[in-house]
């Protein structure tokens, strides 16, 4: 029986979160631990949580997993479990809504600042803007996170300062569309970087590359913006 | 919900932050000083350590005589330049994670500006005093 232990804050009945202790049958089966909530779930339908594809794409399930956050659905027990131990808690430093539901509102509001979209005046051409395959291999690494939230939610700076520090995952698109050569906005965007919490609140400690479910890296990417920042300015 | 409403970040996102307290203003400079200063620090202790060991068993004489010397007293002072602007970004960095209304409550940005303002007296004051030292004004 694999012990798991739950967070559990529902404020219209509770006066503060506490932890539960629930015991889950696994049949032996290295089940993804979005699996075992589900299991959970079936027992005590009180407990609440986001999901949606349990294929790792939504980015819907980010939760921390006995310390580390990750997506549940394409997390095994075998890599979170720990002396048959599974402690299960909402993502660190966002207000919890409930149970394993957290408020991203202030997540979506640092993507939001960096304008997450293609800006370029220039007519538009016949067919589509062109680039290269070199051009478009910039984008590697950078267009493939689903705001999971497991990152920003990984790194202290952003615990501490989320009205102001973007975060890794903001960070990340605002790169995204710095590196893209169909995107003429880059000044603008540098500009409205360049304040000591935005960016320059990374100290580089690379947490939010140790959780990224995707394997992407955003201290890469807020070095490359820093980099280009110093460049603009000198 | 939580300790933030959604009246903090609804509708056109959240403004650009700027301050009045760091050394530069902007996160450019501040990151520039930080980085620059590290590096003159860096070269000060291997200078310094260096000469220790390449004169072991020196004594006060020949002590005051590294510091009695020009280069010694630029590169000193530049070390003490390097010192207090390493110090004043590196705190302000620390006060505005810790010592914030989001930790103190409302007092929290008393606190703060004390405790910035505190910190650059005391790195002014130690600045001002190792001039003395240095060149005996």
């Amino acid at each position: 029986m694999l012990q798991v232990s739950i967070y559990r804050y529902n404020p219209e009945i509770d006066a503060e979160p506490y932890m539960q202790d629930v015991q889950v049958e696994t049949g032996g089966k290295d089940l993804m631990v979005l699996d075992v909530m589900e299991l959970i779930k079936a027992e005590d339908e009180t407990v609440v949580y986001r999901r949606s594809c349990r294929e790792g794409v939504c980015g819907s399930d980010g939760v921390n997993m006995n310390g580390t956050n990750g997506l549940a659905c394409v997390t095994p027990l075998s890599k979170a479990v720990r002396k048959n131990k599974l402690v299960l808690r909402p993502l660190p430093g966002l207000p919890v809504i409930r149970d394993l539901v957290v408020d991203m509102s202030l997540f979506y509001a640092q993507y939001e600042k960096v304008q997450p979209y293609l800006q370029n005046q220039s007519p538009a051409p016949a067919i589509e803007r062109l680039q290269s395959p070199e051009e478009r291999e910039k984008l590697d690494g950078l267009y493939e996170c689903i705001l999971c939230a497991c990152c920003s939610t990984a790194c202290p700076s952003f615990w501490w300062n989320p009205d102001k520090f973007i975060g890794p995952a903001g960070l990340l698109q605002a790169y995204r569309f710095l590196a893209d050569t169909r995107d003429t906005a880059t000044d603008e965007r540098l500009a409205r970087l360049a304040d000591p919490f935005s960016v320059f609140r990374c100290h580089g400690i690379q947490a939010c590359v140790n959780v990224c479910p995707k394997g992407l890296n955003p201290t890469r990417a807020i070095g490359h913006i820093r980099n280009m920042l110093l460049s603009r300015a000198t | 919900m939580g300790a933030f409403g959604s009246s903090d970040c609804g509708g056109g996102g959240l403004d650009m932050v700027t301050s009045a307290t760091t050394a530069s203003r902007t996160g450019l400079y501040d990151w520039f000083i930080q980085r620059t200063s590290a590096v003159i620090l860096l070269a000060y202790v291997l200078v310094c350590v260096g000469w220790m060991l390449a004169n072991s068993g020196f004594g006060y004489t020949q002590w005051s005589g590294l510091f009695a010397q020009t280069w010694m007293k630029v590169f000193s002072l530049l070390a003490l330049v390097a010192l207090a602007g390493h110090a004043w970004v590196g705190l302000w960095v620390v006060f505005t994670d810790y010592l914030t209304e989001r930790m103190l409550g409302a007092a929290g940005k008393t606190i703060r500006l004390l405790a910035e303002g505190a910190s650059v007296i005391i790195m002014l004051a130690y600045f001002v005093w190792g001039i003395k030292i240095l060149w005996g004004l």
